[in-house]
């Protein structure tokens, strides 16, 4: 069971996490109403100052922030420390378009690395293995996210990026590369294009995955299984807390624990705002604990989830959350891009159309599939085929610069999309998740 | 004289020609002459009826996307020839076709052209000596 990255803190009991927290939360607090004014408004706002938040128990007197936040303060509204100390930037798309960017110092980028790095160890992951980074690099925080904490880890890292899956395969084999990491959807294919080659399970020397950045099921976690012939782990994080590796999986796969000595976590009713019971369904919130250059208080998941704190016979004490069931917003999650329905809305109206559209998303061979349908509109409209065919590919390239991935424009009769009630249904999701 | 074409925006699946169609009949819109471009995924349908006006607004009341175009219509021969003569006249004019379609009378057969330039197209084949049919002329044919 010895798997552990940094034993002393995975393994801590609970009461000492809880007493770390409890001594992290209130020097947290106090350094964002020193170093933020935005924070210093917003909490001002709220009526509460750094003298209220004693320990963890007066966490839910403040106020949330949520990705609106992260707009209105676009780009350096957030930033508590100079930039001179800041070493990297990540960056995820935002609700209207405007993409969120976040800032890192180096020991941010550290204790990031600590969390993926656990989550490589928790896989299996020692200094002798091989691990393949997969997901995108760039300011996507796949690539970066893991690649850290394979270094801390001490694993000869294969920064391959995703795509150009031959050439995944050449590696693997070649390297003999024992963990890959990527997005479920991508290790999927990856297992396929193994099978078309004529590869069985017992040839690829891979023996564990690190997949996250969307949602995948247990059927999904089954299928990559058994074509790669690997056990599949789950990673969980976001960008606007660090990226990857907030949580993660363990061998016993029965939930993802939490880093708690970085990232306090609550839940509570997307309605209301209330705190509720361990236990209960409801939306994940986070709190960096000691993040310096975007240190994020009570920020809003909007994923859906419940939190246990039962004993898991892995020997870790942190806090578990299952995997995301769902959004307490419109996002979706497709090939491992956040893409909010408003994006779409924004191409559309910068290119002439009214806002009238479906958004089509479902999954074929553990791979997801992106259509957008588009009424007609008069304006659109020519008689030559040619004109409309060039129309539509301007939006599908109006599409792919806003979300970074590929949809399908397809265009509809006006009038031909689905309503119920009088509201058009925007989004009709048939993936099983 | 150029002539109106009315051009409307079809999904390709069953039933959206014959929807068209359904419209056109109970407003009593006679179709003269039609052609049909199609992708995978949708199709144009050009035609000339007996009123444009009352068919695009009827068909636009019904929730089709119809816009007029204006193409040109020349009377041929129905002979064997006579389309390679026509066509010489437009080589000459260096006038580029973007589509075209035909349809027959009782005495003659009508080609339309739909070209990038139609005033332009009109005036260069009327120097070669090609008259294009008027909206009034199509329509008593």
């Amino acid at each position: 069971m010895g798997n552990y990255f940094q034993e002393e803190i995975e393994c801590a009991p609970i009461e000492k996490i809880k007493a770390l927290q409890d001594e992290l939360l209130p020097k947290q607090v106090r350094y964002v109403w020193e170093n933020v004014p935005y924070y210093r408004k917003k909490m001002e706002a709220h009526g509460v100052t750094p003298k209220d938040i004693k320990s963890t128990a007066d966490l839910y007197k403040l106020p949330f922030m949520s990705k609106a936040d992260l707009r209105d303060a676009y780009p350096y509204g957030l930033l508590a420390v100079p930039l001179k100390d800041c070493v990297r930037i990540h960056s995820t798309s935002g609700t209207t378009g405007k993409r969120v960017i976040i800032f890192y110092t180096q020991e941010d980028i550290d204790l990031w690395n600590d969390c993926t790095a656990r989550a490589i160890v928790a896989a299996g992951g020692t200094k002798e293995d091989v691990c393949q980074v997969a997901y995108g690099y760039g300011l996507f925080t796949g690539g970066a996210g893991l690649d850290g904490g394979s270094h801390k880890v001490g694993c000869l890292t294969v920064p391959m990026s995703s795509g150009n899956t031959e050439r995944q395969i050449m590696f693997i084999m070649d390297l003999q590369a024992t963990i890959i990491c990527c997005t479920p959807s991508y290790a999927a294919y990856i297992g396929e294009t193994f099978k078309e080659m004529g590869y069985k399970p017992e040839d690829i020397p891979l023996k564990a995955g690190i997949f996250g950045a969307e949602a995948w099921s247990e059927e999904m976690r089954h299928d990559i299984e058994k074509t790669l012939g690997i056990k599949a782990y789950d990673i969980y994080g976001l960008t606007e807390i660090s990226g990857p590796g907030v949580a993660f999986e363990c061998s016993e796969q029965k939930g993802m624990h939490i880093n708690e000595d970085h990232f306090l976590a609550e839940i509570i009713d997307p309605d209301t705002g209330e705190v509720l019971p361990e236990g209960t369904q409801g939306e994940l919130v986070f709190t960096a604990l000691d993040k310096k250059a975007f240190p994020l208080i009570r920020y809003r998941t909007r994923d859906i989830c419940t939190l246990t704190r039962e004993k898991c016979s892995c020997g870790r004490t942190h806090v578990r959350m299952t995997k995301p069931k769902g959004r307490s917003d419109d996002m979706l999650i497709i090939r491992g891009v956040n893409v909010f329905p408003s994006q779409i809305e924004t191409v559309l109206m910068n290119n002439g159309y009214a806002a009238n559209y479906q958004i089509i998303v479902g999954r074929v061979n553990n791979t997801d599939t992106f259509e957008v349908k588009v009424e007609m509109t008069p304006d659109m409209f020519t008689d030559n085929v040619g004109e409309v065919q060039a129309r539509r590919k301007v939006l599908e390239d109006g599409l792919r610069a806003m979300l970074g991935i590929k949809a399908k424009v397809t265009l509809v009769a006006p009038k031909s999309i689905t309503r119920s009630e009088g509201k058009a249904v925007r989004v009709i999701d048939t993936r099983k998740i | 004289m150029s002539v109106n074409q009315v051009s409307v925006f079809l999904e390709n699946k069953p039933g959206t020609l014959n929807k068209m169609t359904e419209v056109l009949a109970s407003h009593n819109i006679n179709i003269r002459a039609l052609s049909l471009a199609e992708t995978s995924e949708f199709g144009i349908v050009r035609m000339l009826v007996n009123d444009v006006f009352e068919a695009t607004n009827i068909l636009k009341e019904n929730n089709f996307v119809a816009t007029l175009t204006s193409v040109l219509a020349y009377t041929i021969e129905d002979k064997a020839g006579y389309l390679n003569n026509l066509l010489e006249k437009f080589s000459e004019a260096n006038v580029n076709i973007e589509y075209m379609y035909a349809f027959a009378g009782k005495e003659h057969a009508y080609m339309i052209f739909r070209v990038n330039d139609t005033k332009k197209a009109e005036a260069l084949l009327k120097s070669k000596g090609l008259k294009s049919l008027t909206q009034e002329e199509i329509a008593a044919v």
